[in-house]
């Protein structure tokens, strides 16, 4: 089974966990439709897309209603502290939740007292605060852009918010943030850095980049790195190695902006369509290589 | 940030002014707040009432991974806090500075694609189609109120969309806020 945990941006959105399934262009969990247009349901979408052309496990999601006030991200915390040993992860991937570092302890608690420990990926809020935790080493996997590699290379910054400028002012010098945040202990034992360049970082070494097909309007696009992190989930669950998933991921993200032909004003939805036939495309390529 | 900041400064009362100025050595110290939603309205009261006061982020020992402080001159602290209990905004808790505080980011990446203008402040950006003003996308960030905000601001103007400070919770928000006034500033 794959975990998906995360958040939806309505208040009134009660925690609702189970399989996630497509109801035309939605997404649909224990009777509830949520919209695809960003954020972990973007992630969703993309990972069940995926799953489309992958013999991967089911996508089981928990999900919580949270505007950024933080008490359904705590709620979420709270139930999967209590409750997560009910369930077999093959991959746990942790996404828009309110960074707070005392309820990601809890929560690895948790993973801890798992019979099997799952591959764990972290990205957005809560891989904010497993940096700040100190413990990012437990971690499978963190997935940030460029500005968030600046704030896992910080390790001061509690927040991308402050990482500090001369920091910032490196951000197109990648190799040397990556060296820096594993310096620190502030990275995964993997990382997918998204960018024009995207790298994919194995114990502190460059494993691969992947640079085309590239686009510059990819960057303004909200979702395009939860679409990546979707992708990254179901290829890691179909069990492809960590680097080999981090790869087809990349490609099939950009391969996906290939077939939809983006620009600035283009919305994730339009990506995650075509995710099914840009999966395949990279899938044959990557068996025609090997 | 600097600049957003010192926009308001301007704005501000002469005679308060004069006593920024004399104040500016004075000891510091920081307003606790219960969340990042309330900060955002301390700081719309205090600056709209003149005072000299930052918006930082906290010492390590009261971080709890999404916070912001009011940094402000400790001789000021009673005048600060009625203002604040009559805006209803009360601190949690009050301390005087003893280490130095976290500076917010205070750089702004600006990307043209032609038609449509990009702006970034940390990790938050917020796109525009240039002939029309309208928000068409807004990406990066990490904390829950980012896919909210873009929720509510995506395909409204700039004068139509509400403004992330409105409607922002967290440091993202606030990220967010800062990239829409510099957009404004260059629009």
């Amino acid at each position: 089974m794959l975990g998906i945990i995360g958040t939806v941006p309505d208040q009134s959105f009660p925690l609702t966990h189970g399989p996630v399934h497509w109801d035309g262009d939605h997404l649909q969990i224990d009777g509830r439709r949520i919209a695809i247009n960003r954020g972990t349901p973007a992630l969703i979408g993309a990972a069940l897309k995926a799953a489309e052309q992958l013999d991967a496990p089911e996508i089981h999601a928990f999900l919580v209603g949270d505007i950024g006030k933080g008490e359904g991200s705590r709620s979420l915390y709270r139930f999967l502290e209590n409750e997560l040993d009910q369930w077999d992860f093959q991959v746990l991937t942790f996404h828009y939740l309110q960074p707070d570092v005392d309820w990601h302890n809890r929560v690895m608690f948790a993973i801890d007292r798992l019979p099997q420990r799952p591959l764990l990926i972290a990205d957005a809020g809560f891989m904010y605060a497993a940096k700040m935790s100190g413990q990012a080493p437990a971690y499978d996997f963190f997935t940030p852009d460029a500005g968030e590699l600046a704030f896992l290379a910080d390790e001061t910054a509690p927040h991308p918010f402050y990482t500090r400028g001369f920091i910032l002012h490196e951000e197109n010098k990648v190799p040397e943030l990556i060296q820096r945040a594993y310096q620190h202990g502030n990275a995964a034992r993997h990382l997918l850095v998204k960018g024009a360049t995207d790298y994919i970082v194995a114990a502190n070494q460059i494993a691969a980049t992947v640079d085309h097909p590239g686009f510059e309007a990819m960057e303004a696009i909200g979702g395009t790195g939860d679409t990546l992190t979707g992708l990254l989930t179901v290829l890691c669950g179909a069990g492809h190695t960590p680097t080999e998933a981090a790869e087809l991921a990349a490609r099939a993200n950009r391969c996906s902006g290939l077939l939809a032909d983006p620009n600035p004003a283009t919305q994730i939805a339009e990506l995650i369509a075509h995710i099914p036939q840009a999966l395949s495309t990279v899938l044959d390529e990557f068996a025609g290589r090997s | 940030m600097l600049g957003f900041l010192k926009r308001n400064r301007q704005a501000a009362p002469l005679s308060r002014k004069r006593q920024k100025h004399h104040t500016a050595q004075a000891d510091r110290g920081i307003l606790v707040f219960e969340n990042t939603s309330e900060v955002i309205q301390a700081e719309t009261v205090l600056k709209k009432a003149g005072w000299s006061v930052r918006v930082m982020g906290p010492p390590a020992e009261i971080q709890s991974g999404c916070d912001l402080v009011i940094e402000f001159p400790l001789i000021e602290e009673l005048n600060i806090v009625r203002e604040l209990h009559i805006a209803e905004v009360p601190p949690l808790n009050i301390v005087p500075v003893t280490a130095p505080l976290l500076m917010p980011v205070d750089l702004f990446h600006t990307k043209d694609y032609g038609a449509y203008l990009m702006v970034r402040a940390a990790n938050m950006k917020i796109t525009i189609a240039k002939e029309t003003l309208t928000i068409v996308n807004i990406s990066g960030g990490g904390c829950p109120d980012v896919p909210y905000l873009a929720q509510q601001m995506v395909g409204k103007t700039l004068a139509e969309a509400p403004r992330p400070r409105d409607l922002g919770h967290t440091l993202c928000g606030y990220a967010l806020e800062l990239a829409y006034e510099e957009l404004q500033r260059q629009c």
